[in-house]
């Protein structure tokens, strides 16, 4: 009896994990960034129209959470 | 003021495009050298060879297709794609420069595949174990090429271009890995893959933008500003968490 699941399910579940690791990986926290940023510039721009402080929110948020993503990273290689 | 618009968006395509391009085929090339040398090069070409076209295939499947969905959904999706991906570029390359994280090693994983491969069983004349690993060594390197030229050529409108660019970046590196050999260690990747992380991160603001209606000061210029402020990020970063007194790099998850 062959337990192995089928050929299509396999073709999807290796193609869901390949984006997977892809976009999420060990850097879950950048992924999240990436939608609040999206979230938050949507709710700015096309909600509220407030496009100069969409220009200057979308690299901001995109600064902090990198920084905060290599600080946590940067705290965690001292520690060990 | 066209032509200035027109040349910023097209270098920083270009230049995004052949950066990702010739770090992702030094790691390939690599691959393939401790296979060639190891087993034998028919196998290894052969293995090369199928990679390339599994690639193109892709690439010609995939192209067209992209085309078809609305511009302001494909740069929205495109560029939040981007945003993560260049930032997890730029965290790697921030913490290897710092020293907190060891250098991409290319002779290290020479030698690693060349212990892997000796291991293995003795070469033949069709060598299945050298295909594989050639072909493996190419294929997923060059996966991450292909989705960086599809995004970022589809949503540019420059598809043509960003091929033409990756094609130019997989033979000048090809050539110039064939002269050295096995000196690619020498390469700087990290400085390579830092500027690479900038252009995507710089893109993926850009038309995660653009997708949600932003109206960026001179259009496609501010491509150049976003370039600038990313570079001075890093540079910040780099100098704020390097340790202050010298020591060996500690190992950092991812």
């Amino acid at each position: 009896m062959n337990d192995r699941p089928p050929l299509i399910v396999r073709l999807i579940k290796g193609f869901g994990m390949f984006w997977w690791d892809f976009l999420v990986g060990d850097t879950p926290e950048l992924f999240v960034a990436a939608l609040v940023i999206i979230g938050a510039v949507a709710l700015l721009s096309q909600t509220w129209h407030a496009n100069t402080v969409a220009v200057i929110t979308l690299p901001v948020l995109a600064i902090t959470a990198l920084t905060v993503s290599v600080r946590r990273a940067s705290n965690a290689a001292k520690r060990k | 003021m066209l032509a200035a618009t027109v040349s910023s968006g097209v270098v920083v395509l270009m230049g995004a495009v052949f950066l990702a391009c010739a770090v992702e085929m030094v790691e390939a090339l690599t691959i393939v050298f401790a296979v060639g040398h190891t087993r034998g090069w028919r196998s290894a070409f052969e293995g090369v060879a199928v990679a390339l076209v599994a690639l193109t295939a892709l690439v010609a499947v995939f192209g067209p297709a992209l085309i078809h969905v609305p511009l302001t959904w494909l740069r929205l999706i495109v560029g939040g794609v981007l945003l993560i991906f260049g930032m997890q570029w730029l965290r790697k390359a921030i913490l290897r420069s710092s020293g907190l994280k060891a250098m991409h090693d290319e002779d290290a994983i020479y030698k690693e595949t060349v212990a892997e491969l000796e291991n293995a069983a003795p070469a033949t004349n069709r060598d299945r174990i050298a295909f594989v690993m050639a072909f493996k060594g190419v294929f997923l390197e060059g996966l991450e090429v292909v989705i960086t030229v599809l995004t970022l050529g589809t949503s540019a409108h420059r598809l043509g271009l960003a091929a033409i660019t990756a094609g130019v970046a997989l033979v000048l590196v090809a050539i110039i890995g064939a002269i050295v050999a096995k000196q690619l260690s020498s390469v700087p990747e990290n400085a390579m893959k830092m500027g690479v992380g900038i252009l995507l991160v710089t893109y993926g603001t850009f038309w995660v933008g653009e997708g949600l209606k932003v109206r960026w000061p001179g259009n496609d210029t501010f491509l150049l500003a976003f370039v600038g402020i990313y570079a001075v990020v890093c540079w910040v970063l780099v100098s704020v968490i390097k340790p202050k007194s010298p020591s060996s790099p500690v190992k950092v998850d991812a």
